[in-house]
């Protein structure tokens, strides 16, 4: 086994298909399905899972691309602090191409100026190699990514450097799922629940939240396995949280990973880029380390925007709407000239649709 | 951005750092939050750290689960 390869078997593709076909026609009237996670957007784009799966269930594209939902305010601060003299920005790959809303990002520096890094530790071997310089890390992402950006600011205190800073717009993921699923617009039946960000949480952390879910891997069989008990939920009128990724995910997650979290990190209320601010889901640098945090050191202020008109990655995030509803979508928004946020990162709902999903 | 992918360890060096291997390419990787890995394990890695050690017995499971799903009919 390499653990890659062997899951996406064509007949059990098709068995599985058939099957939720079977317990859809118990079900009388649409299901709508939202994964969270964006690798899972791009997994079910990539591997055509929507055009498989009977006309009657609908997969929405739920706020899962810790880029799309980084307000535009975020995007404007880093581009300020770019601009400063002593400042080298370091940063994941996808970050660089997100337009603020009136179109500025942080490609348009030089890549000595704002660096592209794979792991956020890169960003302290930077910080060493340039005691000259203030290299600030811009920390985005949700529980996966976290506790990885929360141990490199450890490292950075072991190593007593104070020429690294990070600038925290990391966001935790359940009470996430609960706004959504309290909102009524959203109409949502059951969430395909994140895989890697549950690897660290586990399966348990989302009992209390009393919504339907099935925690899943990303290879097309996970994807259609968590489908398929979702649907099987909904059919016996069952909701609960179950794992299909057992393999990965725990009933208890990383505890380690999670420890490192909150020890480096509180939670605070944040916005969400098109959603506006739920609270409790964002992840602040504590007191104690705050001689890491970019937003003291440098006082950031971030500026409240507006989203560019007509984009509605607000309504496609929380599935009140699909991206081929907006009609900016592939027309005046594209790929290489995003206008919202859901068209920048390859894993954003309308980059993903653009790609794989166009008729 | 929550990518992780199963990457073999081949071998555990010191300070928490282990080399993995997939598709024949060499990695190196932070070990600090799966402390116990073992060489020839398999660990998700993200962001240049393994965050989780996979679990071979329950991959076998749901294995044997889609088969049975397979010959059934
Ligand atoms: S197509 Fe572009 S403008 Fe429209 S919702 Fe998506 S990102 Fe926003």
């Amino acid at each position: 086994m390499k653990f890659i390869d062997e899951y996406a078997d064509p007949e059990l593709v098709k068995k599985l298909v058939h099957l939720i076909q079977k317990d859809l026609e118990d079900i009388s009237r649409p299901v709508n399905l939202m994964e969270v996670c964006g690798t899972h957007t791009m997994s079910i784009g990539r591997s055509g899972i929507r055009s498989i799966v009977p006309d009657k269930l609908k997969l929405l594209s739920g706020p899962g691309c810790p880029v799309c939902v980084t307000p535009s305010g975020y995007i404007s601060a880093s581009i300020e602090l770019a601009e400063r003299k002593e400042v080298l920005i370091t940063t994941f790959g996808d970050m660089v191409r997100v337009p603020n809303s009136s179109g500025d990002t942080l490609g348009r520096f030089p890549k000595e100026k704002v660096r592209i890094v794979y792991s956020p530790l890169e960003a302290i071997t930077i910080a060493m190699e340039n005691p000259d310089k203030e290299v600030v890390f811009l920390g985005v992402g949700f529980e996966t990514t976290a506790p990885v950006i929360a141990q490199t600011i450890k490292v950075a205190v072991e190593n007593k450097l104070s020429n690294f800073t990070c600038l925290s717009a990391n966001k935790i993921i359940p009470p996430a799922l609960k706004a959504l699923a309290d909102n009524p617009l959203s109409k949502i039946d059951g969430f395909i629940l994140p895989g890697h960000v549950s690897i660290i949480l586990g399966k348990d952390s989302y009992a209390d939240l009393g919504i339907r879910g099935v925690v899943s891997g990303f290879e097309p069989l996970d994807i259609l396995t968590g489908i398929h008990m979702l649907i099987r939920q909904i059919r016996k009128g069952v909701v609960e949280v179950e794992n299909a990724y057992s393999r990965a995910v725990t009933d208890k997650g990383n505890e380690l990973m999670q420890k490192v979290m909150d020890e480096v990190f509180e939670i605070v209320d944040t916005p969400w880029r098109g959603l506006g601010v739920i609270p409790a889901t964002g992840l602040g640098i504590r007191k104690k380390y705050s001689d890491y945090d970019a937003e003291k050191k440098f006082k950031v202020k971030y500026p409240e925007e507006n989203e560019p008109a007509g984009c509605r990655c607000g309504e496609i995030l929380q599935g009140i709407c699909i991206p081929t509803d907006c009609p900016l979508f592939g027309n005046k928004c594209l790929p290489d000239n995003p206008i919202g946020p859901c068209m920048v990162s390859s894993e954003g709902a309308c980059s993903a649709y653009y790609k794989y999903e166009r008729n | 951005m929550c990518l992780a992918i199963p990457v073999k360890i081949v071998v555990i060096n010191e300070n928490k750092r282990a080399i993995g291997e997939i598709g024949g390419v060499e990695r190196e990787l932070d070990i600090t939050f799966v402390p116990d890995v073992k060489v020839g394990e398999y660990v998700f890695l993200h962001a240049g750290f393994a965050i989780q050690v996979l679990n071979e017995n329950e991959a076998r499971e749901s294995m044997k689960l889609w088969n049975e799903i397979l010959s059934a009919e």
